[in-house]
This record gives C-alpha cells, sequence and structure tokens, in this order.
C-alpha cells in the first residue's frame, strides 16, 4: 500500500471509529432518557439489589482512571525515563476514564437532573460528598499536570505537579474504597482492607488499559515498542496483580475466620450460583492467573501476549466488581442474627438481579465517552510516548 | 358650584377605583393565605425535648396479620404491590429461631435511629432527622443517588421506580427518589398516632415521647425487656420489640 493510500485509509478508519464511538454514546443517552422518563423500573436494578450494572462500569472507570496515573508517577515522581515519555499519555487516560466513569455514575442516578444539588449542599460527613471534591479535584490536577508537561515553559513545573496528582489519586481512591468500607452493616462491606484493596487494584487495571491502549497506538502509526520497555511495564503488571491477588485473598480470609462472616464467604464462593463461577473463573482464572502466565511464562514476551493478558485483566476487574458490588447486595442482610427471616420485602432471600439491555446500554455508553476523549485527543495532540533507546535506569 | 361638581366627580371616581381595588386585592390574597396557612398547619418547629418512639409487642403481633401495613399503605397513598421494585414502608417480618424453634411476627421499618447511617451518608443532607428524633427524606433534596438504602442496616428504604399517581397531598413522593417510614409525622404533628399504630387490632404497637418519663411508652420500656434490632451497631433505635 502506498503512503498516500494508507494515510487515506487511516483517515477513513479514523472517522469510522470515531462514529462507532459516538453512536455507543447515543445509545447510552437513549438509555438514559428511557430511564429518565419510564424511572428506574426499566433495569434490573430493585430495593434490594440498588447498586447495579452501571455501578459496575462507573467504578471499574474510576478505579482505573487512578491507577493509570501510576505510569505517569513512576515517571514524573521517581525519575524512571522510560515512564516519563508516557506521562502525558497516562494523564489523558486517567482524565478520559474519570469522564467516562462519572457520566455513567451521575446518569445513573434516580434524578439526574438534580445533580447540582450535590454542589449547593453539601454533608460533610458523606463519603458520596467527599468524592464530588476528590473527582473534580482529579480533573483540575490531572489538566494542570498535562499542561506543565506539554507547555515547555511549564516543563519545570511537572514534577510538582506530578506530586501533587500522585497524592490525590492515593486519597481519591481511598475514597471510592471508602463507598463500601463505611457500610458498616453489610457482610460484603465494612472492611478497612477494602480501600488499601482499590489502590492496588487500580495500579492494575490502569496499568492493563494503559497498555492496551499503548499497543493500538504503536500499531496505528506502525511503529515497535521497544521489547526492553514493553518488558519492564508487563512485569510490573504481573506484580500489580498479584498484589491484588494478595488483598483479594487477605479480605477473604480474615471474613472466613469471623464466624458471622462464614454464610457469606459460602455464598460469594462456593454456593451463590452465578458469583463463585463469576469470582473463581471471571476474576480467578481468566483475569489473574492466565494473565500471569502470559507475563511470566518463558518465551511469552511478545507484544501480543502483554495485549492479551491486559485485556485479560481488564475482564477479571468487571468480574471481581461485579461479584463484589452486586453478590455483596445479593446475599441477605442479616437483620436479625439467630433467626431464619422471611418476609415480601425479601427478607432472608437471596435477591435476584438481571441487568437489563439498558444498563448496557449506559455502561457501554460510558466506556464510549472515554474511547472519543481518547480517540480525539491523541488525534489533535502529540500523546505518542516518544522513547529513546532504552537505558537501564 | 361647577367646579365643586367637578371635584366631587373625581373624588367619587377615585374612591371607587380604591374600594374596587381593594376588594380585588383581598379576594386575590385571602385564598392564598388560607391556603399557607392549611399547607403548613403547626408552625413551630419540632422539639428537642420529645423522642417519639414506638415500643413492639412481638406477642401481641399475630404471623398473619397485615393490618399495620395495609393502613400505612393507605395513609401514605404507597400501591401495596410487593414486587421487588415496589416501595415497602413497612413489611411483616416471620421470624423462626434457628436454635430454639421459637416463631414470631413483627412489624419492620425504619427505626428512626439517633445515629442514623442514612443521614451519615446522604452527599445531599437529603437525609435528616428532626429535633424530635424522625427521621425522613427531603424529596426536593434527594438525587437518588441510593447511598442511604445501602447504607440502611434495616433495609428500610425504598426507591420509587415507576412514576407515580394520585398521590396523597399530605404525603408528597417522587419518581426517582428514596422514602421510607415518617413515623406518619403529618398525623404525629396534629397530634396523631402513626396509622399502623391505630390500625392493630392487638395494640401490638405502642407510640409515644420516649423522653416524657410520665408517658406510656416510657413507663412501659422501664417495666418490660425490650430490645432494639442490632443494638450491636449502637444506633440507638426510636422502635423498641418486646419478647424479640
Amino acid at each position: 500500500m502506498s503512503a498516500h493510500s494508507q494515510t487515506y485509509f487511516k483517515d477513513r478508519l479514523y472517522y469510522a471509529l470515531l462514529a462507532a464511538g459516538t453512536l455507543v454514546a447515543l445509545a447510552g443517552l437513549y438509555a438514559v432518557y428511557m430511564m429518565e422518563h419510564h424511572g428506574h423500573i426499566v433495569t434490573g436494578m430493585n430495593n434490594q439489589i440498588v447498586w447495579g450494572l452501571p455501578h459496575v462500569f462507573a467504578i471499574f472507570m474510576i478505579v482505573a482512571s487512578s491507577g493509570v496515573l501510576n505510569v505517569a508517577s513512576i515517571g514524573s515522581v521517581f525519575g524512571k525515563s522510560d515512564y516519563k515519555a508516557r506521562a502525558p499519555l497516562a494523564g489523558l487516560l486517567s482524565i478520559a476514564l474519570l469522564a467516562g466513569g462519572l457520566t455513567v455514575l451521575m446518569l445513573d442516578l434516580g434524578r439526574p437532573d438534580r445533580i447540582i444539588v450535590a454542589a449547593t449542599n453539601y454533608n460533610i460527613t458523606s463519603m458520596f460528598a467527599w468524592n464530588v471534591l476528590l473527582y473534580s479535584g482529579m480533573f483540575a490536577f490531572v489538566a494542570v499536570y498535562l499542561w506543565t508537561m506539554m507547555e515547555q515553559r511549564m516543563n519545570p513545573w511537572s514534577k510538582t505537579a506530578g506530586l501533587v496528582v500522585f497524592a490525590w489519586r492515593f486519597i481519591l481512591t481511598t475514597g471510592t474504597g471508602l463507598i463500601f468500607a463505611f457500610l458498616v452493616a453489610r457482610q460484603a462491606y465494612g472492611s478497612a482492607l477494602l480501600p488499601p484493596l482499590f489502590i492496588v487494584a487500580s495500579f492494575a487495571w490502569g496499568m492493563a488499559v494503559f497498555l492496551a491502549v499503548q499497543a493500538a497506538m504503536h500499531a496505528w502509526n506502525g511503529r515497535v515498542l521497544d521489547p526492553a520497555i514493553l518488558h519492564r511495564m508487563k512485569n510490573l503488571l504481573g506484580v500489580f496483580v498479584i498484589g491484588t491477588l494478595y488483598l483479594v485473598a487477605a479480605y477473604h480470609l480474615t471474613n472466613l475466620y469471623f464466624a458471622h462472616q462464614s454464610g457469606f464467604e459460602r455464598f460469594i464462593l462456593v454456593e451463590g450460583g452465578a458469583y463463585p463461577k463469576l469470582f473463581w473463573w471471571g476474576y480467578g482464572v481468566l483475569g489473574s492467573i492466565l494473565p500471569l502466565l502470559l507475563i511470566y511464562l518463558p518465551r511469552q514476551g511478545k507484544p501480543i501476549h502483554a495485549v492479551a493478558a491486559s485485556l485479560l485483566v481488564i475482564l477479571g476487574g468487571f468480574a471481581f466488581l461485579y461479584v463484589f458490588i452486586i453478590g455483596g447486595q445479593a446475599y441477605p442482610l442479616n437483620i436479625f442474627p439467630g433467626f431464619e427471616a422471611s418476609s415480601s420485602f425479601g427478607d432472608g432471600k437471596v435477591a435476584s438481579y438481571c441487568p437489563s439491555r439498558y444498563e448496557y446500554l449506559l455502561g457501554f455508553g460510558g466506556l464510549s465517552v472515554a474511547f472519543i476523549i481518547t480517540l480525539v485527543s491523541v488525534r489533535v495532540l502529540r500523546f505518542m510516548p516518544q522513547d529513546k533507546p532504552h537505558v537501564a535506569d | 358650584m361647577t367646579k365643586g361638581c367637578k371635584i366631587h366627580g373625581i373624588d367619587s371616581q377615585r374612591r371607587s377605583f380604591l374600594k374596587t381595588s381593594l376588594g380585588a386585592a383581598t379576594v386575590m390574597i385571602a385564598p392564598g393565605i388560607m391556603l399557607f396557612d392549611t399547607a403548613h398547619g403547626q408552625t413551630q418547629p419540632a422539639s428537642s425535648k420529645v423522642r417519639w418512639g414506638m415500643l413492639i409487642d412481638t406477642a401481641q403481633c399475630k404471623p398473619g396479620c397485615n393490618d399495620c401495613v395495609t393502613a400505612c399503605n393507605r395513609e401514605n397513598g404507597l400501591s401495596g404491590g410487593t414486587k421487588p421494585t415496589d416501595s415497602q414502608w413497612i413489611r411483616k417480618v416471620e421470624l423462626k429461631d434457628k436454635g430454639k424453634g421459637r416463631e414470631l411476627s413483627l412489624p419492620m421499618m425504619c427505626q428512626h435511629c439517633s445515629h442514623p447511617p442514612c443521614v451519615d451518608v446522604c452527599p445531599t443532607n437529603a437525609s435528616f432527622k428532626r429535633a424530635d428524633g424522625i427521621v425522613l427524606v427531603d424529596k426536593h433534596r434527594c438525587i437518588g443517588c441510593r447511598y442511604c438504602m445501602m447504607a440502611c442496616p434495616y433495609k428500610a428504604r425504598s426507591l420509587v421506580h415507576e412514576p407515580l399517581h394520585d398521590q396523597n397531598p399530605d404525603v408528597p413522593r417522587g419518581k426517582g427518589t428514596v422514602e421510607a417510614c415518617t413515623f406518619c409525622v403529618h398525623r404525629v404533628d396534629n397530634g396523631q398516632q402513626p396509622a399502623c399504630a391505630e390500625a392493630c387490632p392487638n395494640k401490638a404497637i405502642l407510640f409515644g415521647d420516649l423522653n416524657d418519663l410520665e408517658s406510656e411508652i416510657a413507663r412501659k420500656i422501664r417495666s418490660v425487656a425490650s430490645a432494639q434490632v442490632r443494638a450491636d451497631l449502637g444506633l440507638d433505635t426510636g422502635i423498641r420489640y418486646q419478647g424479640l
């Protein structure tokens, strides 16, 4: 193919991708219209499973948006030059994922038209209210950070901005973990392990998103990533996957040790039908073990292996959150310890949940918002990592 | 003379104009003032000297009897449906002791905690506790995030999943907002009992001021053994159960 026809083809492909992304976003908006017009009755959510599939998408994107900045922090804060070259792309992905996640979270509200109330009436004891500040602060700080990196005159400030973002994203992911950690009465939540678990998971999910996007950008530009850099980055992904596994194991083991939690653990790990399957196969095997094999087994150093491992980690992240958020609510709340309970409101009964098509549309709509922001930005601005030959730090 | 008549004519016109204007203004404003009074009822705020509460005698609560639930639905304009998406402000829970096999039945609703988790987690202050201990949701402020539903240890709250019709004017509700038992605050403010307490055929639900040492409920709580549901959480619930 000549250079001219290749450019023409890429132009066409770019607009086709943009159109596809916009279509999915519009489908998401249609879902929002339906939920607004008819109420949440059109979703699979109900008074027992109050947070559903949209929250799985939203929390994945928000957590990954914090974790993807790890790449930038390793460059700006810890001075690793390979990562420094990738910091702008990491910043962009962070903003894109955060925008996508928040879009889903806000449009799933019962009254999204009242979102301004969240800014005008502020409850200082609410973790949600704190997160409103943390998320808007994240946008602002990452935007300034990008500015200091991409505007040469501002370069001297990029380390300071990087440090602020580094601290902020730790607090932000802690805040996301605390949303659940503060739910004292629910068996699945109310654990101080959740904020650190969310932080380490954010490293893994963010790195996986980064590696997948980076591979796509290299393929698009017909460039080959330095194998030494790829080797380091995929190995780091492996470390994060192991770290997440460790904290997930600690969370379940501590629960298993508490007699009053054993029923919940039996449900989520063994008897809960789809939830244990998703946990073991989705998160455990596909989302953790297989990526680790792809990363660490000998002769697995090709870019395709890293991309496959990354996509599997992302898939595992969704599986984990589905089990954590929806499985955690499906298990009956223990309101009367020592008694078997039954009622017309699902007491003592496992709650059932089947996400509706509008929830999928809303979730994928949020993903497409992140996709469109990334696609347009990498085309109009210089986000492609500019590598010098790799030198070990 | 001519001059005097002219003056007299002008005066009477002005007077009749003023009279008509005053009359029209009265006709227009008076109903508004009356409606305002009717809508607001009592104007004095809830008193922190009062702590409204209930004592529910499980021995008197009959399995299968749903009168309190029916009364609540009627009073508050709820459909009475029991689908997972329907609002249920009060429900009958049948319990069986795992060890002894003892069975009992009781009504479960918002426990009107002293330290309500729903109020702590609400980002917009829509969930709030009145000075007299009644926990409510401001329907104009609720954004429908459902964090309070996740935080409530008693599963006492519902989201309005569908458009509403034929609402009770005393009990405003809203699609996309969260709601729960209000202790029939509109009745309590008028000196009446909550609908469930009034409807119970066995007088199993005793409503009153926990802070008033002379009230029937306070005297009974002093004399019989009562328990709070999930007392281990330290929420100091306004509803106590006898025989649990």
